[in-house]
């Protein structure tokens, strides 16, 4: 333990050695210090009013000082003063420090364990999906509409350029209501086959121009596997203006396609035949999934069947025989209509390769998507 | 269908191979599916849309790939007897006299063309002809059967080979079914024919239903000696009724009804009779019959250039025009002629909306449909012609320019604000088959329910009039395996039978099983309870605006008694809640196990009651800046006394700065009586305008345990 010397010589010189020793004898205390007893006894030893190290120098070096030599001493003792001072603060901090460490040590939890979860509820993707779509069309300017599904066969068929006993209707099996024989055909309920029939009841209603996207439940008689049901959805969209022409058809889906799927994507617009359009095109997306080249890898694309190309929607110029039927005068309007499945598209994009999938309500595919 | 590449070949000059000739097709309309195989057995299987009956064939195809490559098509020659080697043995007997056909209903029948051939040997075809056929999945079955099967491939109309000896009375009557009258037809099967059913028939019975299926009794057999050829064209919508009514669909009544070209029965009918001739000998009659009861005229149409443009968006040269249309067989004059219609008008109903600029403009063309393009009838089927074969390709994508706002569907802003509150409490969407059984139309409604004449199964003989089922369908599925968290929300429809109308109504129904709150190794699961599903649909009903909100217990019998309530805001019924009355749950078999059965609850929320309130204003109110005081009040109250009363009670006492009022803790059984319940109370005091003074709350206090001590309650500590 140290202890101050009395000194003989108060020259500066012969000052130095003596606070060399206190200083070193400082350190080494301060460093043995480790805890919260330790450290008061050292700042006692050091601090303390009586008899603590600095009361001591300060009686045994600048008391006892000369006069002539009593402000060299005086700065020295100063030096050493605020030396103790800041080396006890120190140490406590020091202390202190490791004592939160060591409790900060002791209760620490494992982080790897899993959080407390509130789980959120998961968006149908089919719902979502159709929601997407919607929103693209909002965006370019359409309003939404939608229509009962239970409809007459004059909103379903006849209206929409399906004459009653005409084959076009084989092309989509169609769910009846029991109990309307005694109707006039046209008035004969049935569960609407697609979304069409609110374009008629939309154009009923509203003057050109009409711009609408319509989404909605359908359905068709076919037994539930992983690739058909009876209930699906599509979603709709009908333009009609004065000099609405194909190249507008062709722009707009191309442009919806580009901003659902990304601005890569391609459009592949082929003839086909719906009775509600002329002339009517089939709509292909280049494959999202290889990019349009048919193979991922060396792998055939499943997705495209290494075509390159999915067919996604109908489309067509609005045949003018519909415009009879609302009352638009067809030399002055002309306009476009498309439509897809939904559940097609979600199955796509998620990869889901089981219809059923989407209507059986299992928690463990719904939660999948939250 | 099927079509071979190399046939197409001999019918015009193809200057693509097959895997461009398919892509080509497709791009014009004629959809390949897929290519089967290679070389000369190349086969395609094509999609033909509807309306293209005339492409049906190969003859039919190779005339759009003539139109595609603007190449010529040869045409279809029959080697017809007089052109053939003199007619050898007319020294046998030769009958002279004209086969006599009878068509007494001219409507069914338009044209009915029939030829004679004798004597021929029934055998199997040539290796070319029996090849082909296979080669395009059709059997091969004897010489005359195959000759008119080898048409129907080639050039694609319908022909029919009678055995002659079999027809008593030697003609040939077109007409109705009579009441009663009976055919075995081709297939073997017994037919009892309806009057609208048009037949064939001999001098006295039927022998063919017309335009669908041969009789069995006057089929080509190996004993055949003497054929007739009958070429007809029968009317679509006739054809299709039959085939329906009998549940029959051939090559022939898909080709008749969607309209078979009247002007080939001729040049068919020898096509026949030449392969016969080539193919089982035999002598053809000098005579062709060609009955011609009704002429159906194709029309002239008048196709205008600006109307081309106005349509499709872009000019397409009068030349590229003329050249399409053409090559499609149409016969094209520039200009407008005498004979030509005025321009179509093609909406029926469109009164008044004649231009009178359209009445007086030149039309730049008029062109001539031919006997079978039938689906071509006016103005805008040609434009239609000229862009699929022009290519969708070569048109440029424009956007249209429109004013005006989007509108949306009028609740989609209430469907948006409870979908998220759902997904946000942890419920998963779903969405289920609107289809129900009989029995849980009736357990669930009382509405009376829309049935489908023709369900997929009983368990979905009905529209849902509840949601209920389809989300019970659901909870069972994932019990059934096992899932035992389940909490599922879908937003949906019920429909009703009203008289002759039907109706549809919005609906949300919630389910739920298991755990409110997950288990997780920091804390146990916490079972779902009735206050828990009540707390979700505060949150949901509150997001709305109304004047009045009470619960009650009035609920439906497939609720759980003292389980269940339900939610009335402004006089109208919005919610019905609570637990699934247990006996459903067994009947339905909803547990896990045996042994774990879960509680199951259930929440009917009706959108169309409900979105009658508008969402809630949110309006900011000041943060009160003067303290707040609590009181506790804990007192006893009978069971029969409801935490609404004590509320309303308290209410009643209209202390303008009594802040809250929230029961803190419950008690029953222990020190407390039977028939009671002890409940803490605690009432917060607050003024936005000053501190209240203790005397202020003091007096309150006394007014409130005044009121709850004339509801019965006792106070126990204050
Ligand atoms: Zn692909």
């Amino acid at each position: 333990m140290y202890t101050v010397p009395r000194l003989d010589d108060y020259s500066p010189d012969a000052l130095d050695k003596p606070v060399a020793d206190l200083t070193s004898a400082l350190e080494q205390e301060s460093s043995a210090v480790t805890d919260e007893p330790s450290w008061k006894e050292f700042r006692d030893h050091w601090m303390a009013r009586k008899n603590g190290i600095l009361t001591q120098i300060n009686d045994l070096w600048l008391k006892a000082a000369p006069s002539p030599r009593k402000r060299e001493v005086g700065r020295r003792v100063n030096e050493l003063k605020a030396k103790v001072e800041a080396a006890v603060e120190e140490t406590r901090e020091r202390i202190s420090g490791a004592a939160s460490q060591a409790k900060f040590k002791s209760d620490a939890l494992d982080v790897t364990l899993p959080g407390i979860r509130r789980p959120l509820g998961a968006e149908h993707p089919i719902v979502r999906t159709m929601n997407d779509i919607v929103g693209v069309f909002k965006a370019m300017g359409y309003s939404v509409a939608e229509g009962p599904e239970i409809e007459t066969d004059y909103y379903n068929f006849e209206s929409l350029n399906f004459p009653p006993d005409h084959p076009a209707r084989d092309m989509q099996d169609t769910i009846f209501l029991a109990g309307q024989a005694h109707k006039p055909a046209r008035d004969r309920l049935l569960l609407r086959t697609h979304t069409s029939p609110v374009q008629i009841r939309t154009m009923e209603k509203q003057k050109p121009p009409v711009r609408v996207v319509i989404p909605g439940r359908v359905y068709r008689n076919d037994a539930p596997d992983a690739t058909h049901s009876p209930m699906f959805h599509q979603v709709e969209g009908l333009a009609v203006d004065t000099n609405i022409t194909f190249c507008d058809l062709k722009g707009s889906l191309d442009h919806a396609m580009k901003s659902l799927f990304g601005s890569s994507v391609k459009t592949r617009f082929r003839p086909s035949f719906f009775p509600f359009t002329e002339p009517s095109a089939e709509v292909l997306i280049s494959c999202i999934f290889c990019g349009g080249g048919g193979y991922q890898g060396a792998a055939r694309c499943p997705n495209c069947k290494a075509s390159g190309w999915i067919e996604l929607l109908g489309s067509g110029m609005v045949d003018p025989a519909l415009y009879g039927f609302v009352g638009y005068d067809p030399e002055k309007y002309s306009g476009f209509a498309f439509g897809m499945g939904v559940d097609r598209i979600a199955a796509m994009l998620y990869g889901v390769t089981d219809l059923q999938l989407f209507f059986n309500g299992d928690v463990r595919f719904l939660e999948q998507f939250s | 269908m099927k079509i071979s590449p190399a046939w197409l070949r001999e019918f015009v000059d193809i200057p693509a191979d097959y895997r461009k000739l398919a892509d080509d097709l497709t791009l014009a309309g004629i959809s390949v599916e897929s290519i089967e195989d290679e070389g000369a057995r190349t086969v395609y299987d094509v999609d033909f849309t509807p309306n293209r009956v005339d492409a049906m064939n190969h003859y039919g195809v190779a005339r759009d790939c003539a139109a595609i490559y603007d190449r010529d098509l040869k045409p279809i020659a029959p080697v017809i007897p007089s052109e053939r080697e003199p007619q050898a043995s007319s020294s046998r007997g030769t009958p002279t006299a004209q086969f006599k056909i009878d068509i007494q209903d001219p409507q069914g029948c338009a044209r009915y063309t029939a030829r004679v051939i004798r004597n021929v040997r029934i055998a199997p075809s040539p290796e070319k002809i029996a090849q082909r056929l296979e080669l395009l999945g059709s059997r091969a079955i004897n010489n005359v059967a195959d000759a008119s099967n080898y048409t129907l491939q080639e050039i694609g109309h319908p022909t029919h080979c009678f055995d002659l000896d079999l027809l008593a009375g030697g003609k040939i009557v077109v007409r109705r079914a009579r009441p009663g009258e009976k055919l075995k037809t081709l297939d073997g099967v017994d037919h009892i024919l309806h009057p609208d059913d048009l037949v064939i028939a001999d001098a006295v019975k039927p022998v063919a239903l017309a335009g669908v299926m041969g009789g069995f009794d006057s089929m080509i057999t190996d004993r055949t000696r003497n054929v007739l050829i009958e070429s007809a064209w029968f009317d679509p919508a006739s054809i299709r009724r039959t085939a329906r009514r009998h549940a029959m669909h051939t090559d022939a009544s898909h080709r008749f009804e969607r309209g078979a070209d009247l002007g080939i029965t001729p040049t068919a009918c020898a096509r026949v009779a030449d392969l016969i001739l080539e193919t089982a000998g035999g002598q053809l009659d000098p005579y062709e019959t060609d009955a011609y009861a009704r002429k159906i005229e194709r029309p002239t149409l008048t196709l205008r250039r600006r109307a081309v443009r106005r349509h499709l968006g872009q000019d397409i040269p009068d030349t590229e025009i003329a050249r399409i249309l053409r090559r499609l067989g149409f016969v094209v004059t520039v200009g407008r002629t005498s004979a030509a219609v005025p321009v179509q008008s093609a909406a029926p109903a469109s009164k008044g909306g004649t231009h009178a600029a359209a009445a007086e403009e030149m039309a730049d063309f008029t062109v001539q449909v031919p006997t079978w393009r039938l689906d071509v009838e006016r103005e805008i089927d040609l434009i239609e012609e000229i862009a699929r074969i022009y290519g969708y390709d070569r048109f440029p994508n424009t956007l249209p320019g429109f004013v005006g706002g989007v509108i949306e569907l009028p609740d989609a802003r209430k469907d948006a604000k409870l979908r998220a509150s759902l997904l946000g409490l942890g419920y998963h969407e779903a969405v289920s088959l609107t289809f129900i059984s009989h029995a849980d139309a009736q357990r669930f409604s009382s509405a009376t329910p829309v049935e489908i004449a023709n369900p997929i199964s009983e368990e979905a003989s009905v529209m849902r009039t509840s949601m209920v089922p389809s989300m019970l369908n659901m909870l069972g599925y994932n019990l059934n395996r096992g899932n035992a968290g389940v909490r599922l929300f879908e937003s949906g429809k019920i429909y009703e039978s009203m008289g002759a109308r039907t109706d549809e109504q919005r609906r949300l129904c919630i389910g739920s099983t298991g755990a409110a709150i997950p288990p997780s190794i920091h804390a146990p699961a916490r079972q779902c309870s009735f206050f828990d599903l009540k707390g979700d649909i505060e949150t949901l009903l509150g997001s709305f605006q109304f004047n009045a909100l009470y619960y009650d217990a009035n609920t439906p019998d497939h609720y759980r008694p003292g389980r269940s309530a339900r939610a009335v805001m402004d006089g109208a019924t919005v919610a019905r809640f609570g637990q699934l009355h247990p006996q459903v749950a067994a009947e339905r078999k909803l547990r896990l196990s045996a042994q774990d059965i879960p509680e199951i609850y259930l929440a009917e929320i009706d959108c169309e009651r409900l979105y009658r309130h508008d969402l809630r204003q949110i309006r900011y109110q000041a943060i009160p800046r003067f303290p707040a005081v609590d009181r506790d009040f804990s007192f006893i109250f009978d069971r029969t006394i409801a935490f609404e009363r004590i509320q309303n009670a308290i209410a009643a006492l209209r202390v303008a700065d009594l802040h809250a009022l929230v029961p803190v803790e419950i008690f029953r059984g222990g020190a407390i009586p039977a028939g009671k319940y002890s409940m803490l109370l605690r009432a917060t005091f607050q003024s936005s305008e000053r501190t209240l003074r203790d005397d202020e709350v003091a007096l309150w206090s006394q007014q409130i345990i005044k009121s709850l001590e004339s509801l019965g309650g006792t106070l126990r500590s204050q």
